[in-house]
């Protein structure tokens, strides 16, 4: 698969994971054409970050809501539950603080679709062990020394870090690299070997959010002023 | 409830909105008794009145946004934003700019005659806010029987504008492009416009503004106001760009206060060529205007607690990398506030060297933002 039919096949699978009239946001949503997809096949509300000036400038010419701006420092901004689904697709790999960047996902959304290129592929562990250097592949094309991926995890280190941080996974989605897809938590032993790209929908235990009905509107939020 | 007559005054070659006994109550609890706005329009309003648009002018400004101006003999100063096939396209859309009140192109401003005592205003001119100027713009805007603007366009003070007209009458508009501005004025700002109008009030010729009586004007006040006010609406490097060290019509330098450098000779002819447009006065009051709007700390209450219904409205702030009069970290707190209650907001920075001014020169992603935001929008409302 090239690059782009694999994003393609990503945001396929990820419309498969949200639900009809939600609310999105997308994190490095490029010119919008992810935000499109789900406005127009799931009639969903969508708002968008981006941080290339160009990107950003086109996806708000078509009449997207969106953002020019940095997702690990302007994510802050938005309140808490503000979404229902917040989707950051291939670029966790290249955030500084992963960990934090998860926790604030699932702080504004009640549920996050996250996917990433899973480095416990058999073809980049095959790379870096035969040849001795930095695996370069379709799915992570750089060299070492120019790349945005700064972060590298495998599935298994992924599914620790939810674990640790009391995230459930809701559902999640593998792809070989020939684009076969399977069910990642029903799969068998080598599912970190054959993985090439995978697709979570995650969710906090136990959280319930605080909806206080108004005369006016529903304030959607873990606190609200009580006047 | 007071009529709204609505003349064409030939020599200003523009509409004006004329409101008797209209007792427009101020912001300071002054009122005017008889209100004139003076506007012009482009473009048609479509059979549904969808698609009015109201530009809103900087500082200093007018109703002329395109196409003649004659009080300069010059194009409008947005024509190159505004006009056929231009990015705010009045083949498609119902353009309205009007003079802000305070104001010196035509609307009850400093300069024109109090009908209650047949003199001039001058320094007996109430003080006006942003808000006094969008009340008188939604006045206009009912005597057009426009129920719903489709957007509310404006840059600097136009922005500020902008901004106020979706706290105060936001079941009025569809969307609002704010562009260079910001929810207050800065002690920097403030500063700025203080050393202005002391310019213009220590001219001898000023006489506490009653300068008309005299048949003068405190030319040299204003002009050195508006030759500081241009240093900050430009840029370091834009200005080192331009102009550099590099010496006026001549080799050397004289030893002496003439302009030996192009960029004095530029503000001096900055500055000569505003005092023919406009009125110090009308300088004092605006600016004052400006220094007084502040929505720093309410902005998000009045948005999240708002009488009338705002979450419709769709939001484009916009930045300039170089603006240090009202740079990027100003708009980003309207984004922010407005992304904290979930409003539909988008935001760019535009990269440019130009400064403030960016806005009216020549910036083609700002163009294709504007072009394409209202677009897309007006077709997502007309569907």
């Amino acid at each position: 698969m090239n690059r782009i039919s694999s994003i393609r096949k990503d945001w396929k699978l990820i419309e498969t994971l949200i639900d009809e009239n939600r609310s999105i946001l997308d994190i490095g949503c490029g010119d919008g054409m992810l935000m499109e997809q789900l406005e127009k096949n799931l009639n969903a509300t969508t708002h968008g970050i981006e941080l290339d000036r160009d990107l950003a400038s086109k996806a708000i010419a078509k009449g997207f809501n969106v953002i020019h701006g940095d997702a690990e420092l302007d994510l802050s901004q938005y309140s808490n539950n503000s979404f229902d689904y917040v989707i950051l697709s291939q670029t966790l790999q290249a955030m500084m603080k992963p960990k934090e960047i998860l926790s604030e996902l699932l702080r504004i959304g009640s549920k996050a679709i996250v996917s990433f290129p899973n480095f416990g592929h058999w073809k980049i562990r095959f790379q870096l062990l035969v040849s001795g250097r930095m695996p370069v592949t379709e799915s992570l094309p750089y060299t070492w020394y120019d790349t945005p991926n700064i972060h590298f995890f495998t599935i298994k280190d992924f599914l620790k870090l939810c674990s640790d941080m009391n995230i459930i996974v809701e559902k999640s989605i593998g792809l070989t690299s020939r684009g076969k897809q399977f069910d990642i938590s029903e799969s068998f032993a080598g599912v970190n070997f054959f993985t090439h790209e995978a697709i979570f929908l995650l969710s906090y235990k136990n959280f319930e959010p605080i909806k206080i009905k108004s005369t006016k509107e529903i304030f959607n939020k873990n606190s609200v002023i009580v006047s | 409830m007071s009529d709204i007559k609505i003349k064409t005054d030939n020599t200003l070659e523009c509409s004006v909105a004329i409101i008797n006994n209209a007792n427009f109550s101020l912001e300071s609890g002054e009122k005017i008794k008889n209100l004139k706005i003076a506007f012009k329009t482009f473009g048609k309003l479509n059979s549904k009145k969808t698609n009015a648009i109201l530009v809103c002018h900087a500082l200093t400004g007018d109703q002329y946004v395109t196409g003649h101006n004659p009080i300069t003999g010059k194009d409008g100063w947005w024509s190159r934003m505004v006009g056929p096939n231009k990015p705010i396209d009045t083949n498609k859309f119902f353009v309205i700019c009007s003079n802000v009140i305070g104001g010196c192109a035509g609307s009850t401003g400093p300069k024109e005659i109090n009908e209650e005592n047949k003199s001039i205003y001058g320094g007996d001119f109430p003080s006006v806010t942003i808000k006094d100027m969008v009340k008188a713009q939604s006045i206009l805007i009912d005597g057009l029987n426009i129920t719903k603007l489709f957007s509310v366009v404006g840059g600097s003070m136009g922005a500020m504008q902008a901004l106020q007209w979706s706290i105060d009458f936001p079941e009025k508009i569809s969307n609002i492009i704010h562009i260079a501005g910001a929810l207050k004025h800065s002690a920097q700002n403030i500063a700025f416009h203080e050393v202005g109008r002391q310019a213009i009030m220590s001219d001898p010729v000023w006489k506490k503004g009653r300068y008309f009586n005299y048949n003068e004007r405190p030319e040299r006040g204003l002009s050195v106001a508006r030759m500081i006010a241009h240093i900050t609406y430009l840029s370091e490097d834009a200005m080192h760009r331009k102009f550099g060290r590099k010496l006026q019509s001549r080799d050397i330098i004289s030893f002496g206060f003439d302009a030996d450098f192009q960029v004095e000779s530029y503000l001096r002819y900055q500055g000569k060529s505003f005092v023919d447009r406009f009125d110090a006065n009308s300088y004092l009051y605006l600016t004052r205007a400006m220094d007084y709007f502040d929505y720093d700390e309410k902005f998000k209450r009045k948005i999240e607690f708002s009488q009338n219904p705002n979450n419709h409205i769709k939001y484009l702030i916009v930045s300039f990398s170089s603006d240090w009069l009202f740079p990027t970290q100003e708009s980003k707190i309207i984004v922010n506030d407005l992304n904290n209650l979930s409003r539909k907001v988008s935001f760019l920075e535009i990269e440019t060297d130009k400064g403030h001014d960016s806005f009216l020169l020549d910036e083609p992603q700002l163009d294709n933002l504007i072009n394409g935001f209202l677009l897309s929008n007006f077709e997502e409302i007309n569907e």
